[in-house]
């Protein structure tokens, strides 16, 4: 559960984040989504508690996020950051266990929490090779699996599926999906509105640091609402498959 | 989508056992070799029955007397400070490395070294005495803490990754103060004063007595031992701060912690014998390459290759050139520089940070 009230973040003496609430329940795969610097990373990593300047409050399991300490908040989230490095020549499999190192597990259940992750990103044939010779997209496979393997009740991802292809966007946020459906509370960072359309329980369009709209996709994407914020023309179409909104520019 | 019945993945085949033994068999060798080889050659038979020597009661001809005083107030105490640095040093090295997020980083290149030994040179010109025997470490302690925290304050490693350049400009300004400070007090000691202070530009370990290693061995074992205990936090932070403290690794905490251990390891290497450089730098590249960059590996691997290294650099340094002494520096120079300069050729041969 994580609830946020109120927040307003300066930077500047410009407001980043103004007045922003929500609130995101287990079992649930929320999207941030809004145009260029409307405030979603900004609104991660306050969640995420690496920024501790802020106004108004962010409560993750009913407790002050900044009242956690560092290995309490590693108990219960994890984080897909955004540009991800790896300094010195660990392996795949080395990098995707560290998401283990520091969580209070019985140590058995690692390997096979490993292996797990590794064929669900598809990375298990490179689980050796040294991490800095991935490809952006195998690198980014590999750090959504030590999300995985963190198995934290609270999942936040920046823009997880920016440089996957089709297929690894599809898998990674349906193995999102079923994170938040077996219980833990989801909030990914998306630019793709038909991906946030397809997976998302709940979207909350962000624009200039304010929640603009906050409700399941049919409600906020709408064609009004997407060509004010983003300022650009789009129609708003059922996909005939998932019978989710789809947007289309035109 | 969960996989549970997965099939074991086909491990590449693990070196590790048998770079260790080879590891382990050489340092017992170049032991052994260290102490029989000098002015005075013993074999190894008279090495073993001399080191038992003092452990029994039997009487001893004179020949065994003379040899039983080579090995135990010559020699032993002398290797035995060798492993002491050469431990230190490397383990150190591999330390700072991880806390830099950077394998360019060496206690001597970065200034630590040359910090740790202005203290030291402090403590013998302005001669202070305020911690009995222990001044001397101390002082070099608390100039390598300080150091560090300057070097760290100014070359953080970024969001993005360490840089390089920074470490090392910060490096070039941290030695270049360090020498300017090493300099005007050496022009200020007394002659007597500046023979003791001349090995430490260069480094020595013919300043080796039972008492300066029985000084420098606990800093080394509590130090070695705490970056063992540290090894899982030190491979988190290869993946940068943030996300270190994302999975659990307070980083703030552990920085503090690195920053003085490392300053500890480097005080108990130049306290009593001066700088020695490059140890930090060529161990724990070379076992990254071989066992791969784990910390729960790389530290006591690092801390028998680093007393190897060292032991045959004195080794080479008391023996080229008969009687007179080659200081081990200008030998770990020779070794240390080409080796630093075929790093920087690699990592811009292959385009990614060196391991």
């Amino acid at each position: 559960m994580i609830e946020i009230r109120n927040v307003t973040v300066t930077l500047g003496g410009r407001n980043l984040l103004d007045d922003v609430s929500t609130t995101c329940h287990p079992g649930s795969l929320t999207a941030l989504v809004g145009p260029n610097g409307a405030g979603k990373s900004t609104l991660l990593a306050v969640i995420a508690g690496d920024r501790t300047s802020y106004r108004g409050t962010v409560k993750l399991h009913g407790k002050d996020v900044t009242r956690h300490s560092v290995r309490d908040l590693a108990q219960i989230r994890s984080v897909f950051p955004q540009g991800s490095v790896i300094r010195f020549g660990y392996t795949v499999e080395e990098v995707i266990a560290m998401g283990r190192a520091f969580r209070d597990l019985p140590p058995g259940g690692d390997d096979e929490a490993v292996l797990d992750a590794m064929i669900s990103t598809e990375v298990e044939h490179m689980a050796f090779r040294n991490a800095q010779t991935l490809s952006g997209g195998e690198q980014a496979r590999t750090t959504f699996a030590r999300v995985v393997v963190q198995a934290t009740p609270i999942v936040l991802l920046d823009e997880p599926t920016a440089a996957l292809d089709l297929r690894h966007q599809e898998r990674v946020l349906a193995r999102a999906r079923d994170m938040a459906r077996t219980g833990a509370t989801v909030v990914a960072v998306l630019h793709d509105l038909n991906l946030a359309a397809a997976y998302a329980d709940k979207v909350v369009l962000l624009a200039n640091g304010k929640v603009a709209a906050d409700g399941d996709p049919w409600e906020v994407l709408t064609q009004d609402l997407i060509e004010r914020v983003y300022r650009q023309a789009v129609r708003i179409l059922e996909h005939p498959v998932r019978g989710c909104p789809v947007v289309l520019t035109t | 989508m969960t996989i549970t019945s997965a099939r074991p993945l086909e491990r590449p085949a693990d070196r590790t056992p048998w770079i260790a033994a080879a590891l382990v068999a050489c340092v017992v060798v170049t032991f052994v070799a260290s102490i029989a080889i000098g002015a005075v050659s013993l074999s190894v038979a008279d090495v073993l029955s001399a080191i038992g020597s003092r452990f029994s009661s039997q009487p001893l001809t004179a020949d065994e007397t003379l040899n039983a005083a080579v090995v135990w107030d010559l020699r032993l105490a002398r290797v035995l400070s060798g492993i002491i640095v050469g431990a230190s040093l490397a383990t150190c090295g591999a330390a700072m490395q991880g806390l830099f997020g950077n394998p360019l980083a060496d206690p001597g290149i970065v200034g630590v070294s040359s910090g740790a030994s202005l203290g030291a040179i402090m403590v013998v010109v302005l001669q202070i005495s305020t911690f009995g025997i222990w001044t001397l470490p101390v002082g070099a302690f608390l100039a390598g803490t300080g150091t560090t925290f300057i070097i760290y304050a100014l070359a953080r490693p970024g969001q993005e990754g360490g840089d390089n350049s920074k470490l090392l400009l910060v490096g070039i300004a941290v030695n270049a103060i360090g020498g300017a400070f090493a300099g005007f007090l050496t022009y200020m000691a007394t002659a007597e004063q500046l023979q003791s202070l001349t090995f430490w530009s260069m480094g020595s370990l013919s300043s080796a007595r039972w008492i300066t290693v029985a000084i420098s061995v606990p800093p080394t074992i509590l130090g070695i031992g705490l970056l063992y205990r540290w090894a899982r936090p030190l491979d988190l932070l290869a993946l940068g701060e943030r996300q270190a403290r994302h999975l659990g690794v307070d980083v703030k905490f552990l920085r503090r912690k690195l920053i003085f251990v490392t300053a500890l390891l480097v005080a108990a290497a130049v306290s009593f014998n001066g700088t020695i450089g490059f140890v930090g730098l060529v161990v724990p590249h070379l076992f990254r390459l071989m066992i791969g960059p784990a910390h729960r590996l790389l530290i006591p691997f690092c801390a028998a290759g680093g007393a190897l290294l060292v032991m045959l650099a004195d080794l080479a340094a008391r023996t080229l050139d008969p009687p007179s002494e080659i200081p081990i520096g200008v030998i770990m120079g020779s070794l240390g520089g080409p080796f630093f300069l075929w790093m920087i050729y690699r990592s811009r041969k292959f385009g990614i940070t060196p391991t």
